[in-house]
This record gives C-alpha cells, sequence and structure tokens, in this order.
C-alpha cells in the first residue's frame, strides 16, 4: 500500500499525532493536556504555513 | 495499625514492580504502560496515535534502519526507529520499510517513523513518572 499524501496532510498527520503525545505526556491535568496538545498543534499548523509563505516569497 | 503494615507490604511490590513493568510495556506495545495504570483514554490515544504515524511512514515508502554501525545519523535512526517497540519487530520481520529514495515523499515516511518511536519512548516515560507517582 502506497500512501500518497500531499506536504500539507503529511504536516497535519504529523502535528495531530505528535501534539497528542506532547499533551498528553507534558501536561498532568485533562483539561491541561488538551489545551496542551491544541497549542502544540496550532504552532506545528502556524510554522508549517508561516515556512510555506516564506519560501513562495523566496522562490519569486 | 498492624492492619497499615499489611496493607503497605502488599502494596509495595506491586508498586515496584509497576516502575519498571510500565515503562518496558509502554515502549513493547505503544499505551500499554498507561493501560496497565489504568489510564485507559491515554493509552489508547497514545497507540492510536505512534501506529498512525508508523504505517503512515511505512505508506509513504519510509526506510526503516536495522542494526549498523556506519553513518551517524544510520544509528540515530536506528536508535529512533528502535522506539517503536513490537512495531519495529514487525516491520523487520516482515520486510517492510525498505525506503523508496526516488520518492521525496520516501524521506517524510522515514522521519514519521523515526519520530513516532521517539514519542513511544515520551510516553514510555510518562508511564514511568505516573508508575512512581510523580504524575497522576
Amino acid at each position: 500500500m502506497t500512501l500518497n499524501y500531499s506536504h500539507f496532510t503529511a504536516a497535519l498527520v504529523f502535528s495531530l499525532c505528535a501534539s497528542v503525545i506532547f499533551g498528553i505526556t507534558q501536561r498532568d491535568t485533562k483539561q491541561q493536556m488538551i489545551r496542551y496538545g491544541l497549542y502544540c498543534f496550532g504552532w506545528f499548523i502556524g510554522g508549517v504555513l508561516v515556512a510555506g509563505w516564506a519560501m513562495w516569497f523566496l522562490k519569486r | 495499625m498492624a492492619n497499615e503494615k499489611a496493607i503497605a507490604t502488599a502494596v509495595e511490590p506491586q508498586a515496584g514492580m509497576m516502575t519498571i513493568v510500565a515503562p518496558l510495556a509502554g515502549w513493547l506495545v505503544p499505551g500499554l504502560g498507561h493501560i496497565l495504570l489504568k489510564r485507559w483514554v491515554r493509552g489508547g490515544l497514545i497507540f492510536a496515535s505512534v501506529s498512525i504515524m508508523f504505517f503512515s511512514g511505512l505508506g509513504m515508502q519510509g526506510k526503516v534502519y536495522g542494526f549498523n554501525v556506519g553513518d551517524l545519523l544510520d544509528m540515530l535512526g536506528f536508535v529512533g526507529d528502535f522506539g517503536n517497540g513490537v512495531l519495529y519487530f514487525l516491520a523487520r520481520s516482515m520486510d517492510w520499510g525498505g525506503g523508496a529514495i526516488f520518492r521525496a515523499t520516501a524521506d517524510y515516511g522515514t522521519k514519521f517513523i523515526v519520530c513516532a518511536g521517539l514519542l513511544n519512548v515520551i510516553a514510555a516515560i510518562d508511564a514511568h513518572h505516573i508508575a512512581i507517582g510523580k504524575k497522576q
């Protein structure tokens, strides 16, 4: 089986899985875990978008 | 008083065992350490996350490193992959993860597999922290 993820889909899957683990392992209470997981996910995706646009401007 | 002592002696060996068994089980099967400590949801989420990352990596034709003493990055790749526990042994025994260097996403897949292993190690250490009472 071969998966043909786009760059963004690959980043999305990676961010989601990594954020879940970070949320569970780095915080103590359930609410803190959810908040930290969302925080990490936001930074992952935000970083991808910023890097993507930066490369687009560099290419021009 | 005597009752408390009896309970303490009955509980201590089990708690002591769990400090070793939970991280080992967590490494071997992602999330099992948390499940043994009755953190069902966390264990399930860890299992799902690590498995999705690992199999996505394989699906993207990522490479699974074998034991090697060559290039430093290859050795580190092996260490990361080894963190996947039974998933790693499964992939090696089934000869999955040959790596297709002509595909751009195959490189992403290789990183997915390594990161899944490293995240699993973090989760196993978390199980140890729960077992020793450092975390709820």
